[in-house]
């Protein structure tokens, strides 16, 4: 096949825009500079469509597609920014804050927490809805990291993270819905973890403050998961 | 097994029959046996011999009328009599050939005229593990014939001639789905069968898994010819054992005769099926997340497209349908599909099984046509409400579904039709309300279902369910405001639009539906403080539910 032929052109926010047919509507949109909410979504792991922030209408659709899993197709006319679209980011993302304990003031991820990022930018001023304030674990039993399941989103980053890159597949969820937690091992504590390399990738692409290196609490935890699209070429050019 | 031999052994099978002058069908479905089928049949056994008649004494499945169990049905005069106890089997047994046991005779017939059985046309009159049984009424002809005499084409002509839709709860154009499933391109293709059955109330599949597992083992065999695949699986909630080891003997058995396994027929088509145990989880039953249960992962759903058609057990092209929508596979084939889509509606074609609960006289299975309207089923089948009471609304589609008023009685059932009045066909789930039931109370009921069953991986779903809980049971306390309605008015709405899967994206159906017909009720727990049903206490409420009243914004951002 042509290098053409894998070519598709579509418009984005009535922006003519093209990308591989392989690439995702968010790939394509983030390429050309135009911004749609991402959470779950993080370069260099797999696809969940998980935070549903990143919805996106196209036309023709019965539905609002997630972005970060939608691939492009030719012709498609895609719509990221409208009212009722961004009222639904808000009103998902006042569902997040009030889900746990997420009381930025004292957070160590404060100042660096994608979640806080987001509600200052799509403008969630205020939440509507009743904290639930359920009393979450954490865990400190690791010698260099903590679990702080009142942070966590669920967005399951840290999931992926030690299982396709590291390979330890340390972490997993247990539980549904609102009990759902993510968890080391068959729930041992994370220090007694056999399987945990201490490579602590999952600290660096935990969007809160849900999982932090020790020596950075009460400070600023910086987080750097820039380096996973990093690894992952490295792994694709090792297995060719 | 190749088209002769099966004819021999159909001839066989029948030929027994006249040894006998009566044949007694005892219910052995889960609901007779909870209340001592088994006892009943060893009873009619032993009354049979005793009196030297030619009569069979036979164990069957599911005959529908749960309510009036154990259900015994005497052929060839067709009498049913419920509620039958052992000490009933001497007067069974001696009124053979005469007048039926008046005083057993509950007028059962209500129930059973208007109904059309193609999908429980063996239950309730064969064994269901024996599998001459089945053969003697028809069954395997159409596999035989499909793979002896038709193409895979010829096979999906016809089901698209039909006009059937997935009975598990979406509707989806079954031929479609096969043709789709057969164009894709793959060396290995499987078929899911999907039982996991998991709305509250329902019960269809169980019971013509328990009844005619056959049927369903035919169905399956005869989309994996017409689709291209060799191996299948049939997903049971392990909640349902009976259903468990009739599938187990029904498959053992199509094995011994060659309908399973490799050269069906004396061809080139092998098939075969296992079972997979779900653990109960409602989640599960959705096809994505089915799909990864089976592949032994968490059973969790995931954004489609790519549908499982293109990508779905271990990434090949994989087809999915419900129980009963391969209950109806062979009779098409059968009888050719012009005849499945003369009966129903213009969209809607064929019958469709119900499970009637509720408030109403006669509870159980019905299988009617669809375009029949829920006036004759809920008044004419079921027989009304009990107690003198008066009708108030009709819940179909189970979590996803919705509420229908009086003024949709007389609507004819189909999925449009259902759906354009606020519910949904659902898989079959009918439950009948009438007014001692409180409409709030109801839509919180399933919406408490959706919470707890919600797996949790999309936040819409997941914490908007609890959301929408607590502000439904602030109304059913009466602590409620209207800034409280319009709140949930708008979390149905973002639920709806955003959750990932099937189930959030219904779960608001029941709230909807009630806001749209019994608004007045959420009024009356609102500005008057009153359950006009009388079943809230409101002012008992917990006191920390009222002083919680709109704690909302803090703003920690
Ligand atoms: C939450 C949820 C639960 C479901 N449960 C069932 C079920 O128990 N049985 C079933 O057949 N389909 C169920 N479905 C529908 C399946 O995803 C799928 O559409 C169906 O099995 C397709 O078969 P059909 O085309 O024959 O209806 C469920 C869907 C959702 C979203
Ligand atoms: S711990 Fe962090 S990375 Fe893991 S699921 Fe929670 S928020 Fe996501
Ligand atoms: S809608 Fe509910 S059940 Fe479906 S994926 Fe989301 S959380 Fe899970
Ligand atoms: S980024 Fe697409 S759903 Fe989370």
């Amino acid at each position: 096949m042509s290098a053409e032929a894998n070519i598709r052109t579509l418009t984005i926010d009535e922006v003519d825009v093209s990308a591989r047919a392989d690439q995702t509507i968010l790939e394509a949109a983030r390429e050309h500079n135009i911004e749609i909410p991402t959470l779950c979504h993080l370069e260099g792991l797999s696809e969940v469509g998980a935070c549903r922030l990143c919805l996106v209408q196209v036309k023709g659709a019965r539905r609002l597609l997630p972005a970060c899993v939608t691939r492009v197709e030719e012709g498609m006319e895609v719509t990221t920014h409208s009212p009722r679209i961004d009222r639904y980011r808000t009103m998902v993302l006042e569902l997040f804050f009030a889900e746990r304990n997420h009381v930025c003031s004292v957070c160590v991820a404060n100042g660096n927490c994608e979640l806080q990022t987001l509600a200052l930018r799509l403008g969630m001023t205020h939440v509507e809805m009743p904290y639930q304030y359920p009393q979450l674990p954490v865990d400190a039993s690791h010698p260099r990291f903590t679990v702080d399941h009142n942070r966590c989103v669920l967005c399951t980053r840290c999931v992926r993270v030690c299982g396709e890159i590291e390979g330890a597949n340390t972490w997993g969820v247990m539980g549904r819905g609102a009990q759902s937690l993510v968890i080391t091992d068959l729930k041992e504590p994370w220090g007694e973890s056999e399987t945990c390399t201490s490579c602590g990738k999952c600290v660096q692409v935990c969007p809160t403050g849900a999982l932090f290196e020790k020596s950075r609490a009460g400070m600023r935890a910086q987080k750097h998961p820039e380096f996973l699209p990093y690894l992952r070429i490295m792994r694709e050019g090792e297995q060719q | 097994m190749n088209a002769e031999e099966l004819q021999q052994l159909a001839a066989e099978a029948r030929d027994e029959r006249p040894q006998f002058d009566y044949e007694v069908n005892v219910c052995m479905g889960t609901g007779c046996l909870s209340q001592h089928s088994d006892r009943v049949k060893n009873a009619l056994e032993k009354e049979a011999e005793i009196s030297g008649r030619k009569c069979h004494v036979r164990r069957t499945g599911c005959m529908g009328l749960c309510a009036a169990g154990p259900m015994v049905l005497v052929e060839p005069a067709e009498t049913r009599y419920g509620h039958v106890h052992e000490g009933d089997a001497q007067e069974i047994v001696a009124s053979l050939g005469g007048d039926p046991v008046a005083r057993l005779d509950p007028q059962l017939r209500g129930y059973f005229e208007g109904q059309k059985h193609v999908v429980l046309e063996n239950s309730g009159h064969i064994d269901p593990e024996k599998i001459e049984e089945y053969i003697a009424r028809d069954g395997y002809e159409a596999l035989v014939k499909a793979v002896t005499e038709m193409s895979p084409g010829q096979v999906i002509e016809q089901i698209m001639k039909s006009g059937l839709r997935g009975r598990g709860g979406g509707g989806y154009p079954t031929g479609l789905k096969w043709d789709t499933v057969a164009k894709v391109k793959g060396a290995q293709k499987y078929v899911i069968c999907n039982g996991d059955e998991g709305d509250p109330g329902a019960f269809m599949d169980r019971s013509v898994l328990e009844s005619d597992p056959q049927r369903v083992i035919e169905g399956m065999a005869i989309a994996a010819y017409a689709i291209g695949a060799a191996k299948g699986y049939i997903y049971v909630r392990a909640e349902y054992p009976l259903a468990v080891q009739r599938l187990t003997v029904a498959l053992q058995q199509a094995r011994r005769r060659g309908l399973l396994g490799s050269g069906i027929c004396e061809t080139t088509f092998n098939f075969d099926i296992d079972i997979r145990l779900g653990a109960g989880a409602f989640v599960c039953g959705e096809e994505t997340a089915l799909i990864a249960s089976i592949e032994g992962k968490r059973g969790t759903p995931r954004p489609r497209p790519p549908y499982p058609a293109v990508s779905g057990l271990w990434g090949a092209p994989t087809l999915i349908n419900n129980v009963e929508t391969f209950a109806n596979v062979a009779p098409i084939l059968r009888h050719g599909g012009e005849w499945f889509s003369s009966m129903g509606t213009a969209r809607s074609k064929g019958t469709k099984v119900f499970a009637l609960t509720g408030k109403i006289q006669r509870t159980g299975l019905v299988e009617v046509p669809m375009g029949m309207t829920l006036r004759q089923i809920i008044f004419g089948i079921g027989g009304g409400v009990p107690d003198g009471r008066k009708f108030k609304a009709v819940q179909t589609g189970g979590p996803s579904g919705g509420c229908l008023p009086e003024e949709h009685l007389d609507l004819s059932i189909s999925y449009d039709a259902l759906i354009s009045a606020g519910s949904m066909m659902g898989s079959g789930g009918m439950i009948v309300m009438d007014d001692t039931s409180c409409m709030v109370s109801v839509a919180r009921f399933f919406m408490e279902f959706c919470m707890t069953e919600s797996c949790g991986k999309c936040v819409p779903c997941r914490a908007g369910t609890v959301q929408m809980y607590e502000l439904l049971t602030r109304i059913t306390k009466g602590v409620a405001t209207h800034r409280d309605l319009d709140r949930l008015t708008d979390l149905c709405e973002v639920v709806g639009a955003t959750s990932l899967c099937g189930l959030g994206q219904t779960a608001p159906n029941p709230v909807l539906s009630t806001l749209r017909y019994f608004r007045h009720e959420y009024l009356a727990h609102i500005d008057e403080k009153r359950c006009p049903a009388g079943v809230c206490e409101i002012g008992t409420g917990h006191p920390a539910d009222s002083a919680e009243v709109t704690v909302a914004g803090e703003v920690h951002v």
